[in-house]
């Protein structure tokens, strides 16, 4: 973001994106729930080319007694960037960037989980990016509480999330890479869509508040889209239990 | 990796429940209205050595903000652009539960908020820190150290940031003709191109888990903070723009509560910036 490259069209007078989406327009969204045979919950989830795998293992005991807490369970989240995600190599050493989305995305998780039925464990949450095309956080966010789910771990609601950018002036939901990059705006949203609850929610660039209002309730929409696609995916995984 | 936090400061419990029902009766512990922010103070170009520098006191939390401004070479995608690094530091000093080391990630945290909050909406116009294109440009680096914590470092930081750039001078450089080399000029400066102030503007979310109230306080002290469950950050520029947010803590903010969080940050900023106004022009008569 930031990168002021001109003779760069991001959208069209009417309204078409690079990629021929609508403003409020998805990419398309694949999830696929219970996938790894050894983590407790695992799931893998695509909007459009950004592809991230989670795995969940636990509540389980840390080792360490002192990264306990007596009255609930203590969440370990790792966001991190495989070295072949980005176009130039990415380090395999975690980024600023890494570490700050490790705990927002934490934090985005904290709020569903039933951390109290489980004192003195630790519930270790990965969040990898396979490939990286934009809102790999809210991708991330959601993928994760899929992996929580599928390890049966109690929660009061799924975790959605997406983000809306601002291209030209005009409000977009679900940016790719090159929206975002050359944008004036990324705003990432995450919420428990039940409940009405933001559990994340972060403005990198330059809104106004009615742009601000807009742009929240355009990731509304676009998280009970996916919440739907979220239920979907569980539900198919214990359909085919059920078959075989 | 990050991990819920297992080593925050504690609170009596009798404390607790004091400022539960303080607020249930409409005020706080430290008789602050809920919209009332801590008496800021500020002191400018404290450190000799650094380009500019402010120590800022929010209530009893205390920033010290260095700029330092050198010479470096731009990135490739930005030949006509100098470069902002924000980093931040806790020091030992503190509070009992920050440890020395590498800045964990809360000291990440609070340095790209405060990175964000100033770059996208172009606060420091990075085109007129360019010495020689794509060879030679001025590096800022914003250096937060956290030296006494008493609650809300982020708007602490914002502002002892704001202040410190708004007292920074850069040498005045002139460059050899013949020889291609940049020539330091001694004792002419010019200011930092500053186009936009931007401040962050914080809340505190507590939830009173007996009667489901919530309430949000303006600049949390640290027991407001360690009681609460989450903070909202809003940063703005003085033209009222939001120039970044950060939901930040364990719990989650209903929807509905947005308009009054809006409500309550835009005005915050606004206080700030006068503050901000006030403390430049006494320095200045000073």
């Amino acid at each position: 973001m930031g990168v002021h490259k001109p003779n760069i069209k991001l959208i069209t007078e009417d309204g078409v994106r690079i990629d021929g989406r609508r403003p409020d327009q998805l990419r398309p969204v694949k999830m696929e729930v219970g996938l790894l045979k050894n983590a407790d919950g695992s799931a893998y989830v695509e909007y459009g080319n950004t592809k991230i795998l989670a795995a969940v293992y636990g509540p389980r005991d840390p080792g360490a007694k002192h990264m306990v807490l007596p009255n609930r369970a203590v969440l370990r989240c790792r966001y991190h960037m495989a070295p072949f995600s980005t176009h130039e190599r990415k380090s395999p050493a975690p980024s600023r960037r890494e570490i700050e989305l490790s705990k927002v995305i934490r934090e985005a998780l904290e709020p569903a989980v039933l951390v109290e039925n489980f004192p003195r464990t630790v519930i270790d949450i990965f969040i990898e990016v396979l490939n990286a095309d934009g809102g790999t956080r809210t991708a991330g966010v959601t993928a994760a509480s899929l992996a929580l789910a599928d390890a049966g771990i109690p929660m009061r609601d799924l975790v959605a999330g997406v983000a809306v950018g601002k291209v030209q002036g005009v409000l977009i939901l679900d940016e790719n890479e090159q929206e975002d990059m050359y944008g004036e705006a990324d705003m990432p949203v995450a919420m428990m869509p039940s409940y009405r609850e933001i559990t994340l929610l972060q403005l990198n660039g330059v809104l106004t508040e009615e742009e601000f209002n807009r742009a929240l309730e355009m990731a509304m929409e676009g998280i009970m889209k996916i919440y739907s696609i979220q239920k979907e995916a569980l539900k198919k995984k214990y359909a085919e239990i059920e078959e075989a | 990796m990050s991990m819920t936090p297992t080593n925050l400061p504690i609170i009596p419990k009798i404390r607790k429940n004091a400022i539960l029902t303080l607020l249930t009766k409409g005020s706080r512990i430290d008789e602050r209205s809920f919209d009332e922010h801590r008496i800021i103070n500020a002191e400018v170009n404290v450190i000799p050595n650094a380009n500019g520098s402010a120590l800022v006191r929010l209530g009893h939390t205390k920033i010290l903000t260095g700029v330092k401004a050198e010479i470096g070479t731009p990135f490739p995608d930005t030949p006509d652009e100098g470069n902002l690094i924000v980093n931040a530091e806790f020091l030992p000093h503190a509070s009992p539960v920050f440890e020395p080391g590498p800045p964990d990630e809360r000291a990440v945290e609070l340095a790209r908020i405060i990175d964000r909050s100033l770059r996208d909406v172009r606060a420091i116009d990075l085109n007129k820190l360019v010495i020689i294109p794509s060879k030679k440009v001025w590096n800022i680096f914003i250096d937060i150290y956290v030296i006494d914590y008493d609650g809300n470092m982020i708007d602490a930081s914002s502002i002892a940031a704001l202040i410190a750039l708004m007292n920074t001078r850069i040498p005045l450089v002139s460059i050899d003709q013949s020889t291609n080399e940049i020539i330091i000029q001694k004792d002419s400066y010019q200011p930092v191109p500053l186009s936009k102030k931007v401040v962050t503007a914080t809340l505190a979310k507590i939830t009173d888990e007996n009667t489901g109230s919530r309430y949000y306080l303006t600049d949390p002290s640290l027991e407001e903070e360690i009681i609460s469950d989450t903070l909202i950050t809003i940063a703005y520029s003085e033209d009222g723009l939001l120039t970044g947010i950060q939901k930040s803590g364990i719990s989650s903010i209903p929807r509905e509560d947005i308009p009054k969080i809006l409500e309550l940050t835009r005005k915050l900023a606004m206080k700030y910036f006068d503050r901000v106004k006030e403390i430049s022009s006494t320095l200045l008569s000073g």
